[in-house]
C-alpha cells in the first residue's frame, strides 16, 4: 500500500497543492484537509503515515507567524498529534508549517521546555525569496545521505532564536538541528548564505524522535527540472534536490 | 476609571492595553527599519527608534486574565515581553513617543484575528474569565535624539503615519496630543429617502449638484439625467444619482476612449497632415485590431473582467492588468495592495471563476533621492511611495499565495506628483467555465468580507485629477486590504465552481469600483434586479442605504445563484471561514429596484443606466514638436562612464524589489525573474500552471513613455515591440501571443492630449495587426495631473499643473508548448558566438515582425543558448547584463552595430527590434540581419571594442557590484 500523507491547511495556507504534488512524485498518495475538519474528526489521522503542514500565511501571520494555527493544534489536536508521532507517524512542517509546529511546541521537543525557541523577523527586516544550500546535521527521517540540498527560502519570519544560550547549546547537543544554511561548498557564512540571521545557521529542527521536522526552506519548490533558477545552464539528468526529502519520508515506511 | 472621550455601552467594561516589546538583546526589526527611514529623511542625529506592538482589549476583563492572554497568545516569551496596563494608566514618559492607530472604520486585520483567537483561548479555559467586546492594534515608537516638538511632528508625518488611514498620538516635550480616540459606539444613520432636485434647474445648478456630490459628471451628462427624470415626472433619489455617477464614471465606462473623436494633425507613420473621424476611438483602433486578426484561440475578449485565450484543449488563461494610480499616490501601501487585490478579484470573477496563478506589477515613480526640501504640499516622497507600493503588492500577493513574476520600475521626475501603479494577474480556468450568464430567478449572493464605510467614491475619485488637498478630501476612498479574507473567498469560489454536481452559480463578478452598484448593475444589465440593502452584512451599524450600495469595501464577490444551490454555497463559505448572504433576486423586469427595510429607495431603468450616457465628442490635434529633448547619452565611453550607466536606476538591478515578492509559490515558476548563476534580469517570466504538465506561458511587458514626447504613435509601437521581444527571448510562441493595453494619460481636457491618445491607439492597432498579436483586455487611467499649491509652483520652479508623460503599458502573454525548451538570458558556454540581430528599419512593421519571427524560430529550433532583448541602455547594457547573469565574459566588437559616430550613442542608444543571441554552433545564422559580435570567453572580464579599438574592459564582478547595489543605495537600505 502506498504511503499516505495528510496535508492540513488553514485560512491563508497557500503551498498545499505543490506540496501534495511533491509527495505524489515521491510515490505517496495525498489528501488535503482544513484544520477545522480535522478538529471535528481527529480519528482520521489513523489513516495516514505522514502529516504535513504546508507553507503560506495562515491567518495572515497576524500577531506573529504561525501563532493562530499553532493555537488550533495546541487547543484541539495536541493529544491526537502526540499519539500520531508516538505510533511512528512523521510530521513535516514547511516554512509557515515550521512556524506552526514551533508555536504548537512539536519541535524541538518537550524535553527543552515550553517556549524554547521561536521563529521571528529576518534581520533584513522584510520578506525575501532566494535560493540557499542546506547541509543535513542531526539524524532525521526526512534526510538522506546524498549531501547538500539546493532549495529556496521565501519568508519574512525565519530567524530562529532560542530562549537563552543553554537552549541553543542543547539543540546542538541533543541532535535537534536537522538542517543548516551553508554555502555551495558546505561552509558556514553570513548573509545571504544564512538568509535570515538564524542562530547557528539553523534552517530546520527535529524533535527527540527524529520523526518531526520543521524546515524554513521549501523543498517542494525544487522537484522539477525547471525549478532551479539556473536550470538552463545545468545538466538535465539530475534529481531535483527537494524531491530527495519527500522520497526519504516515503522510504521511511518502505 | 473611565477615560473621557470613549463612550462605553457598559460601565463595567474597560480598556486594557498590552504592549509587546522585543526582549533586551533581541533585535528590534521594526524600530531599526524606521530609524533607517528617519535617516533617509535627513535626520541623521536621531539615534534610536524603539518599536512596540500595542493591543487594546475592551471588555469585562481583569488584570490576571489580560496578563494570561498576553502570555499565552500575544507575546512570545522567547524573545518578547509584554507590559499590561489599563489604558487610563498608560501615562507617557519624557521620551518622545508616537503611537499610531488606524482611523475608525479602516481595516485592522490583525485586530480581527486577535479578537477571534483571544475569545477562543478564553473559551478553552472554561469558567467565567470575562468577555472581550473589541480589539484594536497599533504601533508605538519611542524616539531618541529628536531636537524638538516640531521635528517630532515632521518625522511622524514623514515616516511614521499616513493621515489618510491612520492617526497618531504624540507625546514628549512636555505635552501630549491625543489624536486617536477609539470610538466603537454604534453609529446611527437616518434612512430617510432623499431626493435631489434637478428638474427645472439651470446648468450652473446642475454642475453644483455634480460637484457637491463628488459625482464627477459634466454638464451634458447632468442634462441627460435631467431629461430622463423630466420624462419620469420626478426627481432622482440620492441613491439613483449615485448609481448613475458610479456607472457613468470614467473609471467604469471609459467615456474618453469610447468617445467620437475628430482628429486633425500629423499622419500616422508617414509624412503629411490628415483629418480623421473615429466613431468610438477604442472600437475603431484597439478592438478593431482584435476583430481583424480574428484568432480562434481568443476565447473571450473585451466583454469580461479579463481577456481569455486558449491554453490547452481543456484550459484557458485569463489575463488582466489594472491601474491604481490615485489611491497609491495618497496611500501607497493600501493603494497598491488593493490595486493588486482588485486585479486578482477580476480574475476570480472571470468566466465562472479562474484560479490566479501569477501576478505582475509595474511602477512609475520619481527618483527616490529627490530632495526632501523640494517636495510640494500634498505629495509623498518618492522613496516612501516606492517603499509603500512594493510592500503593498508584496503583502497582498504573497499572502494570497500568488507568485509575482514579472514587472518593471521606471524612474522619471514627472511621476513625482502622480506615481503610476499597474497591477496584473493571470488566471487558469477550465474552458467549459469561460462563459457565464445570470438568469432570471437567480438569487443575488454577496460572498466574502463585510461592508463598511470604506472606499466610498473610489470610482469617481479615480476619474479626476489630484490637488494638494486631495489626501484630505478623498481619504475615505482609500483602503487597507485583507488578503487572507480574499484567500478564503477564492477557496470558496473554486470549491463552489468545482462541485461534483456542477458549478453552483450561473455568473460571478467582483465588487470593485462602485461596489455593489457596479457589480449588480452590470450583472443584471440584460435582466433586472431587486436588492434588499438591509440584508447586506455590515462591519458595523450605522451605514446609510446609499453608503451600503456604493461602498468599495474590499474582498467581496457577487454571484448569481439558482435558489436550490444557495444552501450548499452558504455551507462552503462557512467551511472556508467566510460568509455568503442572499441580498436580492435577478428578475426580467429591466429595472434595478433598490429596497431598504421594505421601502423603495431607488428604481432605475437599466436601459437608461447602461445606454443613456451621451457619447462624448472630442477634438484632437497633434503636431510633431519642433525641438525634442533627446535622451542624454555621453559622447565618449570609458570604463567609468560604463559603470556609471550601470548605476542608473532605470538600468540597475531591481533585485531588491523582486526578492520581496514570492515569485515561486504554487510551484510553477519555470523561468524566474532572476536567472543564471550570477542572477541576471530575465526578459520574461515563464509559469507552468498545471504541475503535471510541461506546458506553460510567458508573461512580459513593454513601456517607453520617454518616446511619447517625440511621438505617441511610435511610443505605442515600441511598447508593443518590447513586450513581444521579451516573450520571444524566453521561447514564446508568436502565433499564440496576446497583448493588453493600459493607458495612463495626462489631462484629457486638452485637445493635444486627446491627439496623443489617438496616436497611441492607432500605433497600438498598427503594431498589433502587423505582429498578429490581438489585444484581449485593457484599462485606462486618465487625467493623471496634479495641481500644485500656488506658492509651491513658484518656490519649487515646477509647473502648477504637473502632467505625467503619456504612458502606455503593453503586457504580453504567450503560450509555451514545452517549458523545458525555454531559453534564458545568461551566457552558457565559453567559445560560443554572440550575434546582434536587428531590423534595418524601425518604421517598417512587417520587416520588424520578420526579425521577431526569425529569432523565435531559431530559439524553437534549439540553435540559441541565450537570448536577451536590447532595450534600456542599448547594446552595451544588454551585453553587460548577459555577463553579470552568467559570470562568463565576452570579447566583442560593436563597430557595425550602428552608424552612430559617438561611442555613447553606439553603445547606449535605444531602438526597437534588436536582440543579442548566444549562438550554439558556428558564428551565427546565415542571415544578413544577424551581425557577429565576438565570442564568449572565460577570463571574467567584458571587453567591448569598436572597429578594433578597445572602449571598455571591465571585470564582471565590478559591474555586478555597481549594478546590483544602486537601487538599495537610492532607497537608503
Amino acid at each position: 500500500m502506498a504511503c499516505r500523507v495528510l496535508i492540513v491547511r488553514a485560512a491563508g495556507s497557500n503551498c498545499e497543492h505543490e506540496t501534495a504534488h511533491a509527495w505524489s512524485l515521491a510515490g505517496a498518495t495525498c489528501d488535503i484537509e482544513h484544520v477545522a475538519a480535522l478538529r471535528d474528526h481527529p480519528g482520521q489521522l489513523n489513516d495516514y503515515q505522514i502529516l504535513t503542514i504546508p507553507g503560506g500565511f495562515s491567518y495572515g501571520d497576524d500577531i506573529a507567524a504561525g501563532v493562530v494555527f499553532g493555537q488550533d493544534l495546541k487547543l484541539f489536536l495536541a493529544d491526537a498529534l502526540r499519539a500520531f508521532v508516538d505510533r511512528g507517524g512523521l510530521i513535516l512542517g514547511i516554512c509557515n508549517g515550521f512556524q506552526v509546529l514551533s508555536q504548537a511546541g512539536l519541535v524541538p521537543g518537550a524535553d527543552l521546555g515550553a517556549d524554547a525557541v521561536t521563529l521571528t523577523q529576518n534581520t533584513s527586516g522584510h520578506y525575501e525569496d532566494r535560493w540557499v544550500h542546506l547541509a543535513p546535521d542531526a539524524a532525521c527521517a526526512f534526510a538522506d545521505d546524498d549531501g547538500l540540498m539546493c532549495v529556496p527560502v521565501a519568508h519574512a519570519e525565519g530567524r530562529l532564536v532560542g530562549r537563552d544560550r543553554d537552549v541553543v547549546s542543547a539543540l546542538e547537543e541533543r541532535g535537534r538541528i536537522a538542517f543548516r544554511y551553508v554555502d555551495q561548498n558546505g561552509q558556514a557564512g553570513g548573509y545571504p548564505i544564512n538568509p535570515n540571521g538564524s542562530v547557528r545557521d539553523i534552517a530546520g529542527l527535529t524533535d527527540e524522535t527524529g520523526r518531526v521536522l520543521g524546515l524554513m526552506p521549501h523543498p517542494e519548490r525544487h522537484v522539477h527540472l525547471t525549478h532551479h533558477p539556473s536550470w538552463t545552464a545545468l545538466p538535465r539528468d539530475r534529481t531535483p534536490d527537494g524531491l530527495r526529502l519527500f522520497r526519504a519520508g516515503v522510504r521511511h515506511f518502505a | 476609571m473611565r477615560r473621557k472621550g470613549i463612550s462605553l455601552g457598559d460601565s463595567m467594561a474597560e480598556t486594557w492595553r498590552v504592549r509587546v516589546v522585543p526582549k533586551r538583546g533581541d533585535f528590534d526589526v521594526a524600530g531599526a527599519e524606521k530609524l533607517r527611514e528617519v535617516h533617509a529623511l535627513g535626520m541623521q542625529h536621531v539615534s534610536m527608534v524603539r518599536s512596540a506592538t500595542i493591543y487594546e482589549l475592551r471588555g469585562h476583563l481583569d488584570e490576571p486574565v489580560v496578563r494570561r492572554l498576553a502570555d499565552d497568545l500575544l507575546c512570545d516569551a522567547v524573545n518578547q515581553r509584554a507590559v499590561v496596563v489599563r489604558v487610563a494608566n498608560d501615562v507617557p514618559t519624557d521620551v518622545a513617543t508616537v503611537e499610531v492607530f488606524f482611523r475608525p472604520g479602516v481595516m485592522d486585520a490583525v485586530a480581527l484575528t486577535a479578537m477571534t483567537s483571544l475569545r477562543r483561548l478564553m473559551a478553552s479555559w472554561g469558567g467565567e474569565s470575562g468577555a472581550i467586546d473589541a480589539v484594536r492594534t497599533g504601533i508605538r515608537y519611542e524616539i531618541e535624539g529628536v531636537a524638538d516638538r516640531a521635528e517630532l511632528e515632521t518625522l511622524t508625518r514623514g515616516v511614521l503615519v499616513n493621515d489618510c488611514v491612520q492617526q497618531a498620538t504624540l507625546s514628549g516635550f512636555g505635552e501630549t496630543v491625543v489624536a486617536s480616540r477609539w470610538v466603537t459606539a454604534p453609529l446611527s444613520a437616518d434612512q430617510d429617502v432623499r431626493r435631489v432636485q434637478i428638474r427645472g434647474r439651470d446648468d450652473a445648478a446642475l454642475d453644483a449638484v455634480s460637484r457637491d456630490g463628488h459625482l464627477f459628471l459634466n454638464t451634458e451628462e447632468m442634462r441627460a439625467i435631467q431629461r430622463h427624470y423630466d420624462a419620469l415626472g420626478r426627481d432622482p433619489t440620492d441613491i439613483e444619482l449615485e448609481t448613475l455617477a458610479q456607472t457613468w464614471s470614467e473609471h467604469c465606462v471609459h467615456k474618453t476612449l469610447k468617445a467620437d473623436v475628430w482628429y486633425e494633425g500629423d499622419d500616422f507613420g508617414r509624412d503629411g497632415h490628415v483629418e480623421l473621424r473615429f466613431d468610438n476611438l477604442l472600437k475603431t483602433t484597439i478592438v478593431h485590431a482584435t476583430r481583424t486578426l480574428d484568432c480562434e484561440w481568443c476565447l473571450s475578449v473585451f466583454d469580461d473582467n479579463a481577456g481569455v485565450i486558449a491554453f490547452d484543449d481543456d484550459h484557458g488563461i485569463a489575463f488582466k492588468v489594472e491601474t491604481h494610480n490615485r489611491p497609491s499616490a495618497i496611500e501607497p501601501y493600501g493603494g497598491a495592495a488593493t490595486g493588486i487585490g482588485g486585479c486578482i478579484r477580476d480574475i476570480m470573477g472571470c468566466g465562472l471563476g479562474a484560479k490566479p496563478v501569477a501576478n505582475t506589477d509595474v511602477f512609475c515613480v520619481a527618483d527616490p533621492r529627490w530632495s526632501a526640501d523640494r517636495l510640494p504640499q500634498g505629495v509623498l516622497h518618492p522613496r516612501r511611495v516606492l517603499n509603500g507600493v512594493v510592500q503593498g503588492v508584496r503583502d497582498y500577493g504573497n499572502r494570497m499565495g500568488i507568485p509575482t513574476v514579472n514587472g518593471a520600475i521606471l524612474f522619471e521626475k514627472r511621476y513625482l506628483t502622480n506615481p503610476l501603479v499597474f497591477c496584473g494577474c493571470v488566471g487558469l480556468l477550465p474552458r467549459r467555465f469561460v462563459h457565464k450568464e445570470a438568469r432570471a430567478g437567480d438569487c443575488i449572493v454577496v460572498l466574502g468580507g463585510r461592508t463598511g464605510r470604506d472606499g466610498i467614491h473610489g470610482a469617481t475619485f479615480s476619474s479626476g485629477g489630484l490637488t494638494d488637498r486631495h489626501a484630505e478630501d478623498f481619504a475615505h476612498a482609500v483602503q487597507i486590504g485583507h488578503p487572507i479574507e480574499q484567500k478564503r473567498v477564492l477557496e470558496a469560489v473554486l470549491r463552489a465552481r468545482n462541485e461534483a454536481s456542477g458549478c453552483l452559480f450561473n455568473a460571478i463578478t467582483d465588487c470593485g469600483a462602485g461596489g455593489l452598484s457596479s457589480a449588480i448593475g452590470e450583472m443584471g444589465e440584460k435582466l433586472g434586479a431587486t436588492v434588499h440593502l438591509e440584508k447586506v452584512p455590515l462591519k458595523y451599524e450605522g451605514l446609510r442605504y446609499d453608503e451600503i450600495w456604493i461602498s468599495e469595501a474590499q474582498e467581496r464577490m457577487v454571484l448569481s445563484v439558482p435558489p436550490e444551490n444557495v444552501k450548499r454555497l452558504i455551507e462552503i463559505a462557512a467551511a472556508e471561514e467566510t460568509e455568503a448572504t442572499v441580498v436580492g433576486t435577478f428578475e426580467a423586469t429591466g429595472l434595478l429596484r433598490l429596497m431598504f427595510g421594505g421601502t423603495l429607495v431607488g428604481e432605475l431603468d437599466l436601459a437608461f443606466l447602461h445606454e443613456g450616457l451621451p457619447r462624448r465628442k472630442l477634438k484632437a490635434t497633434w503636431t510633431k514638436p519642433e525641438t525634442i529633448k533627446s535622451e542624454i547619452v555621453p559622447d565618449a565611453v570609458d570604463n567609468k562612464v560604463f559603470l556609471h550607466k550601470l548605476h542608473e536606476l532605470n538600468i540597475a538591478s531591481k533585485q531588491w524589489v523582486i526578492r520581496q515578492y514570492d515569485h515561486e509559490v504554487q510551484g510553477g515558476s519555470s523561468v524566474k525573474p532572476l536567472v543564471g548563476p550570477g542572477i541576471g534580469p530575465s526578459d520574461a517570466a515563464v509559469v507552468r500552471p498545471l504541475l503535471t504538465s510541461d506546458r506553460g506561458f510567458a508573461v512580459a511587458c513593454g513601456l517607453c513613455p520617454q518616446e511619447s514626447d517625440r511621438d505617441p504613435y511610435t511610443m505605442a509601437i515600441y511598447a508593443v515591440d518590447e513586450a513581444i521581444r521579451n516573450v520571444v527571448c524566453v521561447g514564446g510562441d508568436l502565433s499564440r501571443t496576446a497583448i493588453l493595453d493600459n493607458f495612463s494619460w495626462g489631462d484629457v481636457s486638452r485637445e493635444e492630449s486627446v491627439g496623443a491618445l489617438v496616436r497611441a491607439c492607432v500605433g497600438a492597432k498598427d503594431a498589433a495587426i502587423a505582429y498578429g498579436t490581438p489585444f484581449i483586455s485593457g484599462k485606462d487611467s486618465l487625467n493623471n495631473q496634479f495641481t500644485l499649491a500656488a506658492e509651491d509652483a513658484e518656490r519649487l520652479d515646477l509647473p502648477q499643473h504637473m502632467q505625467i508623460p503619456h504612458t502606455l503599458l503593453i503586457s504580453a502573454i504567450s503560450v509555451i508548448a514545452d517549458v523545458t525548451r525555454c531559453v534564458t538570458m545568461d551566457l552558457k558556454c565559453v567559445g560560443s558566438s554572440l550575434v546582434y540581430v536587428r531590423s534595418d528599419s524601425v518604421d517598417d512593421l512587417d520587416a520588424m515582425m520578420d526579425v521577431h519571427r526569425a529569432v523565435a524560430g531559431w530559439i524553437a529550433d534549439g540553435r540559441v543558448l541565450a537570448a536577451h532583448d536590447v532595450s534600456d541602455g542599448g547594446v552595451g547594457v544588454t551585453l553587460a547584463e548577459m555577463c553579470i547573469a552568467s559570470n562568463l565574459s565576452i570579447n566583442v566588437d560593436v563597430g557595425r552595430v550602428s552608424t552612430e559616430t559617438n561611442d555613447g550613442a553606439l553603445l547606449f542608444g535605444e531602438r526597437p527590434c534588436a536582440y543579442v543571441l548566444e549562438w550554439a554552433d558556428g558564428n551565427g545564422p546565415d542571415d544578413d540581419r544577424g551581425l557577429p559580435l565576438g565570442k564568449v570567453v572565460g577570463d571574467a572580464t567584458m571587453t567591448i571594442n569598436r572597429d578594433g579599438r578597445e572602449v571598455v574592459l571591465l571585470a564582471v564582478k565590478d559591474m555586478r557590484t555597481v549594478w546590483s547595489q544602486a537601487l538599495e543605495r537610492a532607497m537608503g537600505v
